[in-house]
């Protein structure tokens, strides 16, 4: 098929898929503009306004922030400590392929491609259900509170986490891996010496990224019972309380970007 | 501007001596170590409840309980229809993301704006202060648009539209488009400046300029990002039906708080399947695309 034709083609699919989903999502984006929705919509914003700042309601919400903060830390602990073992495992270069392997039979490297792929098909188990179900089926099984957002968060970032960082190390110069393996240093050694030192900065950078992704999530695992700010959002939206929506969703702005910036700062130090 | 050599590089740039930067990794580590343990206090989940027993039990059990999968017929039939509005809002989502974002990028990418050549400062004192509020504004708006969650939005619009899916799509629409804007934004902000200057020096105007100087090359770039943040949202498709707005979500929260096992477990399998393969579609275009 010529180049002209295959991009028709798949201009014409891309629509056709398109098209077909609005009309199955049920988009009557004439619904947004009616009148009954502008009005409620307005009503809502409206109702938003002032935020509540009485010092007394600002005081009570500093825990719940705190809170998010604390579960989005201890979940990313959590999921580091899943992820970074499974990664090592599921780093094809480590466990059977490529020039560190060379000098193995055929059979033996075979024995290091169960571990790699069992790993990698267990990553890809936790990292795609999102953490909001995996939150709900903590709740139910460790209860309610901050230990199920903790859980929930570390086990889909483990899983995310881990496929990325044995992306990172897959893409590491092998030259001081092979050095160290021709000088007989044991395959822990290679590893710690010879492959982690030229991927740490990709590493950490990953990882701080993903923190800040784990703050947006911890602060949605309270719409399921985790604690933190969703919590106090799901409770005042139930209470039809708008005016402290506000507030929480502008005290939620400002803390993702500090923590946005401050994580940025970091990343660009480590890039350095 | 990268430099020609490295030689002179160093020479100039204030290299930090190995003192200061030790001190900087201490400084660093014990930041980050006070963190996690101000946080594990707070959160009261010490190493010895995540590696307890009990804990490991409890999930155990949990799980145990869920098999074997509900697989009759009538019940996988629900299954898939809440897998097609989830695709259905996934896509439809990032299509309306990807229109509005688009055109809040374009007003939040500095060189567009500006222009990033040939501003030789006669420009008159109402215009830059007219171009320089609407950048503001869009940047500002795309920040609030990213900040506030899915969930919440979908909270919102389920209050404004009512159930269905439709309140899903806004939600993942108005989010995503915060995001993909910002992105966007970046992409248009990076391309080479080359094409544009010759477009300028032949009359062009700052829209032809636009469209084509800097389309062409950030095309490629934000069909990627695009495709990627697909991927993102089916997965908050799959959740959003919490709040009502349907897809699986909706069927996951009912299994759920009813203490439906068997038929939740089929539903995470499904979100599994449909993830994966979503997951396996974009980076295929992706790598298509290259």
């Amino acid at each position: 098929m010529s180049d002209v034709r295959r991009t028709y083609l798949f201009w014409i699919a891309l629509s056709g898929a398109v098209g077909l989903s609005l009309w199955k999502a049920d988009v009557r984006m004439n619904d947004l503009f009616a009148p009954d929705a502008r009005s409620q919509m307005a009503a809502m914003v409206r109702s938003m306004f002032p935020p509540e700042l009485a010092p007394s309601f600002l005081r009570s919400m500093i825990t719940p922030t705190a809170e998010t903060l604390q579960i989005s830390v201890m979940g990313m602990a959590v999921a580091i400590a899943i992820g970074f073992p499974l990664s090592l495992l599921a780093t094809a270069t480590i466990t059977w392929s490529g020039i560190l392997h060379e000098r193995y039979s055929s059979s033996s490297r075979g024995v290091g491609f169960v571990p790699y792929a069992v790993a990698r098909s267990f990553l890809s188990i936790l990292r795609s259900i999102p953490e909001v179900v995996w939150g709900l089926m903590f709740v139910r099984a460790v209860g309610l509170g901050p230990f199920a957002g903790v859980l929930a968060i570390g086990v889909a970032y483990g899983g995310m986490l881990g496929k990325v960082y044995s992306e990172i190390l897959e893409g590491v110069n092998l030259r001081p891996a092979e050095t160290l393996q021709a000088s007989g240093a044991s395959r822990l050694a290679v590893v710690t010496y010879g492959m982690l030192p030229a991927a740490l900065p990709a590493l950490a950078s990953y990882t701080l990224y993903r923190w800040e992704c784990a703050i947006r999530a911890s602060a949605i695992l309270g719409f399921v019972g985790a604690g933190g700010l969703g919590q106090q959002i799901e409770l005042s939206l139930r209470m039809f309380n708008f005016h402290e929506v506000a507030t929480l969703l502008l005290i939620l702005w400002g803390f993702v970007f500090a923590v946005e910036t401050l994580s940025a700062m970091v990343r660009r130090s480590l890039a350095r | 501007m990268e430099p020609p050599n490295g030689t002179m590089t160093q020479a100039t740039l204030p290299v930090p001596t190995d003192g200061a930067r030790s001190r900087w990794s201490w400084a660093l580590t014990a930041g980050i170590s006070a963190l996690v343990v101000w946080s594990a206090l707070g959160t009261r989940v010490e190493p010895s409840t995540i590696l307890s027993v009990e804990t490991l039990l409890a999930v155990v059990q949990y799980i145990a309980r869920a098999f074997p999968p509900d697989l009759s017929s009538s019940f996988l039939a629900e299954v898939g229809s809440g897998v097609i509005e989830t695709l259905a809002i996934s896509v439809s989502g990032t299509f309306v993301a990807i229109v509005t974002g688009a055109c809040l990028a374009v007003f939040a990418a500095r060189t567009v704006v500006f222009g990033s050549i040939g501003d030789d400062g006669n420009t008159r004192f109402w215009l830059r202060a007219l171009l320089t509020s609407t950048y503001l504004a869009a940047r500002t708006m795309l920040s609030l648009l990213r900040t506030v969650p899915e969930m919440v939005w979908a909270l919102l619009f389920v209050f404004a539209v009512g159930l269905g899916p439709f309140p899903g799509v806004l939600a993942l629409g108005v989010h995503t488009a915060g995001v993909l804007g910002k992105l966007f934004s970046e992409v248009f902000e990076d391309v080479s400046s080359r094409p544009l200057e010759a477009l300028q020096s032949c009359g062009a105007s700052r829209i032809t300029m636009f469209a084509y100087g800097v389309l062409p090359q950030a095309l490629p770039q934000c069909i990627a990002y695009s495709l990627y943040r697909w991927e993102v949202s089916i997965r908050a498709a799959a959740i959003l039906g919490f709040v009502g707005a349907g897809g699986l979500g909706q069927q996951i929260h009912l299994a759920i708080n009813l203490f439906f096992e068997h038929q939740l477990l089929t539903l995470v399998a499904a979100i599994y399947v449909t993830v994966t393969i979503v997951d396996a579609l974009s980076t295929a275009l992706r790598r298509s695309l290259r």
